[in-house]
């Protein structure tokens, strides 16, 4: 049932492995979080090879990843009593220098698509145009979410501090 | 040029820090920067920021990959469900016949002797607990010794899955007497609505490839067996969601596989 053909698909995902982790880890801020949503994703991706008809490959597992960590975060908002049982911020935050912890936190402050779009094109190195696909919107919607988590992270670290968002 | 004169957007301020700017606006933009110093410092400190976000993160991707995260476990897990999952069909038609396995009806699968006392011990845990108001669990989900304390009375490594896909939160657990007099363990869930579903792990004779479906009245249950230990997950007779959770508590146990490797 499952024969890998010739197309590259499990080397490319195999690949991707590394920065979906990175990214999830961003995203989340939490490293389990984050290597459950990979898990995931990767499931996902196997499950759905058939579906895959070329392409980016890394692109797909961004899209498969952003989606499912919406359909988690839906799923906590239902219940907003639900918080992660370990939560590994702590442990983070001892290591890092200022610098780092601080731009964790003004992450943390932006909602999840604003987050996710300024992490794809930063971090990842995404175009916009691959970010709209991934996000599954317009690119004026990527450039202008883009603008607002800079503008907002900005805030942030100039010491603003707006009202914590925490959609985690 | 008239270019020179049209004034620089912010989408083009943000276009030429992340490299997609086009080429011919290029020398406008730096032109622009060299003389509107406010702009050149919010261009500045975005690019400090994104340099922020890439040495807080980029250390992520250089660590190895966890076991958990292998796509060749993953993809020999994905090939056992499918395969177990198409296992069981077949028995329940076999078996049960087609009325029975698509039926809401009181369904007795042909199960092994040893599978079906499991399955009854689980059900019937099931029903006890699930209707208990003020007491269903013995353990909160919140105390970190839940699983380990599972763990150690039932003699294997337990893992509490990760339902939030489903809408379930974990509650938490307690201790059975099994078969035999050996411990089991139980871990409930309940959604926002109320529905709860329980995860039951004991020591099971049962042969590691049997996969079971049965409803008895208002529970239904599927049974898996994973070397010496059997899982049975029990909720409310949808027979689609149930089996969507069972397979994702099945992903996410068989991650314990560290056996030997850690």
């Amino acid at each position: 049932m499952w024969e890998w053909d010739v197309s590259g698909f499990r080397p490319d995902v195999e690949r991707s492995i590394p920065a979906l982790r990175r990214y999830a880890r961003a995203l989340t801020r939490d490293g389990d979080v984050a290597d459950d949503l990979v898990q995931d994703t990767l499931v996902r991706a196997l499950r759905s090879e058939h579906l895959f008809h070329g392409g980016d490959v890394r692109s797909w597992l961004y899209t498969i990843l952003t989606n499912l960590n919406r359909n988690r975060l839906r799923s906590l908002s239902r219940r907003p009593a639900l918080m992660p049982m370990d939560d590994n911020d702590a442990a983070d935050m001892a290591g890092p220098e200022a610098g780092a912890r601080d731009i964790e936190r003004a992450l943390a402050t932006l909602v999840e698509e604003q987050r996710s779009a300024l992490l794809l094109v930063v971090l990842e190195g995404l175009s916009y145009r691959e970010v709209a696909e991934v996000q599954g919107v317009p690119i004026g919607t990527v450039m202008s979410r883009l603008a607002r988590a800079r503008a907002q992270v900005k805030a942030f670290l100039d010491g603003e501090r707006p009202a914590l968002r925490r959609v985690k | 040029m008239a270019e020179r004169n049209m004034p620089v957007t912010d989408d083009e301020l943000h276009a030429y820090v992340d490299g997609e700017l086009p080429p011919d606006r290029r020398a406008t933009v730096e032109a622009w920067l060299a003389s509107h110093p406010e702009d050149a410092a919010r261009v500045s400190s975005w690019r400090a920021h994104a340099e922020l976000i890439r040495v807080r993160y980029g250390g992520v991707n250089r660590n190895p990959v966890p076991v958990r995260l292998d796509l060749d476990r993953l993809a020999r897990a994905e090939r056992k469900w499918t395969w177990l999952t198409a296992a069981a069909i077949v028995a329940a038609f076999l078996g049960g016949g087609a009325a029975g396995w698509f039926g809401h009806d009181l369904v007795e699968e042909p199960a092994p002797p040893a599978v079906k006392s499991v399955m009854t011990e689980a059900i019937d845990a099931h029903k006890i607990y699930v209707a208990e108001v003020r007491h269903p669990i013995e353990v909160p989900a919140d105390a970190s010794h839940l699983v380990p304390w599972l763990s150690r009375r039932v003699g294997s490594t337990l893992r509490a899955p990760d339902f939030g896909a489903f809408g379930l939160r974990l509650m938490g657990g307690r201790l059975l007497p099994a078969q035999d007099g050996k411990p089991a363990a139980m871990l409930m869930y309940e959604s926002a609505s109320g529905e709860r579903y329980t995860l039951y792990c004991a020591r099971s004779a049962a042969p590691e490839t049997a996969l079971h479906y049965s409803v008895a009245g208002p529970v239904a249950a599927v049974y898996w067996g994973d070397g010496d230990v059997g899982f049975v997950v029990s909720g409310p007779p949808d027979r689609d969601r149930l089996f969507k959770i069972a397979q994702s508590a099945y992903e996410q146990l068989d991650r314990r596989i560290p056996r030997g490797s850690s």
